[in-house]
């Protein structure tokens, strides 16, 4: 019991378990924080034109644009087991062909400091928003909402919606030339 | 055999094949408890791999390199917009991890969506296998819902140098099996 052999394993046996203990405490304590606040999400000028898209069946695809405003104050959702915030804007639809339409506009990494907040004034959306079809000109009802994937540091990755969506109406007119 | 003469063997000298028997089944109770653990997991999650390492920098800085991913694969809960979803491309065999960025599902319930690494400029259609650029249902391993930092990095590293690996588990064997307690 006093080789240096069995006190080095006593220690490192020991080590393991107690940051294991800590790193299960860190995760129980965490488990029903706050993951939700109110966002105000604006998106002006929204516009269609079709494209050419080797993917899709048709060889043609609606794409969309809009102008991006979002105000988001998360810092009440940062305790002290997040690492950080994946904030991502989606425009959620229906259309004839597809029930569920989820597509990803815009994202950010929001990490940890004295207050987060996250204004984005006229933004371009980071991604490009293609249907899958021609439905979007005329679409009366594509609603964006704002989610975050809460990435702790250590336990649930928790995804969150945000209170606040914003509905966009398209034009029933095809935009031509310069987008 | 001059190399067992040395004292950290006198516990073999001094057994008796009543012992070895006791020495081996013992090494046979860890190992079988080590798998129902795992297989246990397997059911629990309802995916085939339940625990990943995280191998690439392409999710940084939510997930590095040796972070640890509790996956669970519930296949009732559809795949939406934003689940961070471990996926195997057909014809290959390493994992990935990465978040769905667009899904399309029909009036039947058939889902197709395309994946981008946090890091990554670019969507992972140049990822998938020629001729494909959805990913289906079929190709989900399971969804991330667990994180733990860092203690994949022991996989990462037996995995670069096959000879640490080795070396290891020999070193391990030998201690449980020569070990009296």
């Amino acid at each position: 019991m006093h080789s240096i052999w069995s006190r080095a394993n006593s220690v490192f046996a020991f080590t393991l378990t107690a940051m294991s203990a800590v790193t299960f405490a860190v995760f129980l304590s965490t488990i029903w924080s706050q993951r939700v606040t109110d966002v105000t999400i604006l998106a002006t000028n929204p516009r269609v034109r079709v494209m050419p898209d080797y993917i899709s069946e048709s060889g043609r695809s609606d794409h969309a644009m809009v102008s991006l405003n979002i105000e988001a104050d998360v810092s009440p959702i940062f305790n002290w087991n997040v690492k950080q915030l994946f904030m991502y804007l989606v425009a959620e639809y229906k259309t004839p062909k597809n029930t569920i339409n989820q597509v990803v506009l815009w994202d950010k990494i929001v990490l940890r400091s004295e207050r987060s907040v996250v204004i984005e004034t006229n933004a371009a959306p980071k991604y490009y928003f293609i249907d899958d079809g021609q439905h979007l000109r005329g679409h009366e009802n594509v609603t964006l909402y704002l989610k975050w994937n809460i990435i702790p540091n250590a336990g649930y990755l928790a995804n969150a919606k945000a209170e606040g969506s914003y509905q966009v109406k398209f034009p029933s007119q095809y935009v031509s030339g310069r987008f | 055999m001059a190399i067992f003469d040395y004292p950290i063997f006198d516990e073999i000298r001094r057994m008796n094949k009543r012992q070895v028997a006791y020495q081996v089944l013992n090494f046979a109770m860890i190992v079988s408890s080590a798998l129902m653990i795992w297989k246990g997991l397997m059911v629990v999650t309802g995916s085939e791999s339940p625990i990943v390492v995280v191998l690439s920098g392409s999710m940084e800085p939510a997930f590095h390199r040796g972070d640890l991913l509790l996956l669970t694969h519930n296949r009732e809960d559809p795949i939406r917009v934003g689940d961070i979803t471990v996926f195997k491309i057909e014809g290959r065999d390493i994992p990935i991890v990465h978040r769905v960025i667009k899904v399309h599902e029909t009036a039947s319930g058939e889902i197709k969506f395309l994946t981008k690494g946090d890091h990554n400029q670019v969507d992972d259609r140049g990822l998938y296998a020629p001729g494909q650029y959805w990913l289906t249902d079929k190709d989900v391993v399971g969804r991330g819902t667990g994180f733990v930092p860092y203690v994949g990095m022991v996989t990462i590293l037996m995995n670069d140098y096959p000879k640490l690996k080795y070396t290891v588990l020999g070193l391990l064997g030998l201690f449980v099996l020569i070990h009296r307690e």
